[in-house]
């Protein structure tokens, strides 16, 4: 048995290991996993692998500051060259960029507000109220998380064609206006971020339901609310397959859709789409580089389980 | 609040009205507010009862008109001969539609590339997602700095990922096949050759998630007590045996999460295969190499037009998932007992 073999020299260690095997395992390691400064080779992985992260896009941006032929060269361009700011231009007004911006902000912005207060509410119930059916309805919210869109697609396609709203926003908005994904997450949230105590003082106090959400829940919930609002925002910004779907006339489409659509000529023109995309993560880069902190935390947050 | 606040159920006694400390005996009440106080309190019993039905209603409302009840009607919809032209004009097919696919060697063929490229893309994607929440646990300087470049990728979309990576990996003058020919590495053909291809989709989706799923390890590490570290340590493990002994046993319940969310992911792949495809089809290239089942769905429902049978299809995907939901949970329940 490997084991006792194992064992036997383990067993005839001397009481006393050698100063600098000491060193190592003992004083050292006592203070180990997030405690241990990160030695070069950690910091030369990690160099890697942020540039790995984020070489796609900042090439994004030369490659459209450049044209098809320079694009057709090897070895291909490292640095920018420049059209830049001409190719932006005519893939905005190509593509119907400034529309596709306007409909994707509404229409992100519409979902993730709702998403946002709806998610708080419900999760607010799930994580502090006792009700019958409480276990058995959360259990719901979670298994939603696992239906695929594509399920959705089809129905939501022919009642959208039913109400002759395709190619209206109001078709992307409303089915992306329920997230289980922030229910669970603001449940996770107020379970551990909002005393019974408060509540139970609001409620000793005479505060209907209603204002304790207002002056209690809100308030306690805000940071995680921020963050929830930036995910989903986000998330709805990027999405595709649903608008691609029901947006099919390029005349109102998002900007995920309208960008696609520019890769999609006879003889596309390299440069113009990858202004297109540049133009099309710009925004959420914006956000990310001032509140990319507070949404790593929120990522980290709602994966700590409760 | 008064410092002399009942500790009693809240939930069935009627709210104090005056602040500040009560005295001792009230007063001898008139019925006027004793009718008063019943009111109130009934009031309040009503709103401690139905009011979390409020708060969580809205929410299932909606979810049940753009969720569930699409999954039915989708179920539905799957049993009759529908046409994109006319949705609404449907014909009873009973199940024809789902022997059809199964006799269908490009379902098949979708089934088998949602599978390995699945596997191509998750895998590695935890794993390094895993090494770099790792290093990421470690005392760093411009920790935050690393956190949120890495999470970069997850802000760009799948069209505008796709649409730089289908130029990176360019036949001819892509900066990838130029960068492997610098270690002598021929010209590699990444739409049309199969593998290589898969790996070229998977590449996108390991790109965009990777930085996501490691601050997910990142937190589930966090929260590890240090003290299993230290007596480790004392028992003299090595940083190695500390990773594979304390670390990654406590992550188990995270790793299992996450592997759920990335297979339901790479089960739903849509977008990634269908911009990567030079053609601009559906058909996941020249000899379906790379499509995936939600492209093939696309493909029957909205190239084809029959919608019934694309129903068809996305309800097999669903049961799939289904399938690993159950197994996920077969296997944590094992996990738990077991520890």
């Amino acid at each position: 048995m490997t084991t006792t073999i194992n064992k036997a020299p383990v067993d005839a260690v001397p009481p006393e290991p050698p100063k600098d095997e000491r060193r190592r395992f003992g004083l050292k390691a006592a203070r180990a996993g997030g405690q241990h400064h990160a030695g070069p080779i950690a910091y030369a992985i990690l160099i890697v692998f942020t540039l790995v992260s984020i070489f796609p896009l900042f090439w994004t941006a030369i490659a459209a500051s450049r044209d098809n032929a320079r694009l057709a060269e090897t070895p291909p361009p490292f640095w920018f060259g420049a059209n830049l700011f001409d190719k932006i231009e005519v893939a905005w007004s190509d593509a119907n960029l400034g529309e596709a911006f306007l409909n994707t902000t509404i229409v992100a912005g519409v979902s993730s507000l709702t998403i946002v207060f709806l998610s708080t509410i419900a999760g607010f119930a799930f994580a502090k109220l006792r009700f019958k059916g409480r276990n058995a309805l959360m259990l719901i919210v979670i298994g939603t998380m696992m239906v695929p869109p594509q399920l959705q697609v089809i129905p939501l396609y022919m009642m959208v064609a039913k109400l002759d709203w395709t190619d209206q926003l109001q078709a992307v908005i409303l089915p992306s206006l329920v997230s289980a994904f922030g229910v669970f997450f603001m449940r996770q949230y107020l379970l551990q971020a909002l005393p019974d105590e408060i509540i139970e003082a609001a409620r000793v106090d005479g505060a209907s339901s209603w204002r304790v959400i207002w002056h209690v829940v809100f308030p306690a919930a805000r940071p995680a609310m921020a963050v929830l609002g930036m995910l989903m925002f986000v998330q709805t910004w990027n999405d595709f397959l649903w608008p691609f779907l029901v947006l099919t006339q390029l005349g109102n489409p998002t900007v995920q859709v309208a960008v696609a659509g520019l890769g999609r000529g006879y003889t596309p023109d390299q440069a113009l789409i990858m202004a297109g995309a540049l133009l099309s993560t710009l925004p959420l880069l914006i956000v990310f580089a001032i509140f990319g902190k507070q949404i790593v935390g929120g990522i980290m947050q709602g994966a700590v389980k409760g | 609040m008064t410092g002399t606040a009942p500790t009693h159920d809240t939930a069935a006694a009627p709210p104090a009205k005056e602040g500040g400390a009560a005295p001792a005996r009230p007063p001898v009440e008139s019925p006027e507010t004793l009718r008063k106080r019943a009111r109130l309190s009934r009031r309040w019993q009503r709103d401690v009862r139905w009011s979390p039905y409020a708060f969580v209603s809205p929410f299932f409302m909606l979810f049940i008109a753009f969720g569930m009840f699409p999954l039915i009607y989708t179920a539905w919809a799957s049993l009759h001969t529908v046409e994109l032209t006319a949705p609404t004009d449907m014909e009873w097919a009973g199940l024809r539609n789902y022997t059809r696919i199964f006799d269908d060697e490009f379902y098949w063929n979708a089934a088998r590339n949602t599978f390995t490229i699945g596997i191509i893309s998750t895998v590695p994607q935890l794993m390094m997602a895993l090494g770099i929440a790792h290093l990421l646990n470690y005392k760093l300087r411009a920790s935050n700095f690393f956190r949120v470049v890495m999470l970069a990728p997850y802000a760009t979309s799948i069209a505008a990922a796709t649409l730089v990576f289908v130029l990176l990996f360019g036949r001819d003058y892509g900066m990838i096949n130029w960068f492997l020919g610098l270690f002598g590495v021929d010209n590699i053909d990444w739409q049309n050759d199969k593998w290589y291809a898969q790996i070229a989709v998977s590449s996108i989706v390991i790109w965009r998630w990777t930085g996501y799923n490691a601050l997910i390890y990142l937190a589930a590490m966090q929260a590890i007590p240090q003290d299993l570290y230290e007596s480790a340590a004392l028992d003299g493990a090595s940083r190695w045996k500390q990773f594979l002994h304390v670390t990654l046993p406590s992550l188990r319940p995270t790793i299992l999460f996450t592997v759920v969310v990335s297979t339901i992911g790479a089960s739903q792949l849509f977008a990634e295969p269908l911009m990567f495809d030079a053609n601009k089809g559906a058909s996941g290239g020249p000899q379906h190499q790379f499509q995936t089942l939600g492209l093939y769905m696309y493909e029957q429902g909205w190239v084809n037009q029959h919608l019934g049978r694309a129903s068809a299809i996305a309800w097999t995907m669903f049961l799939i998932l289904i399938v690993i939901g159950i197994i996920n949970y077969v296997i944590s329940r094992r996990l738990r007992a077991s520890s």
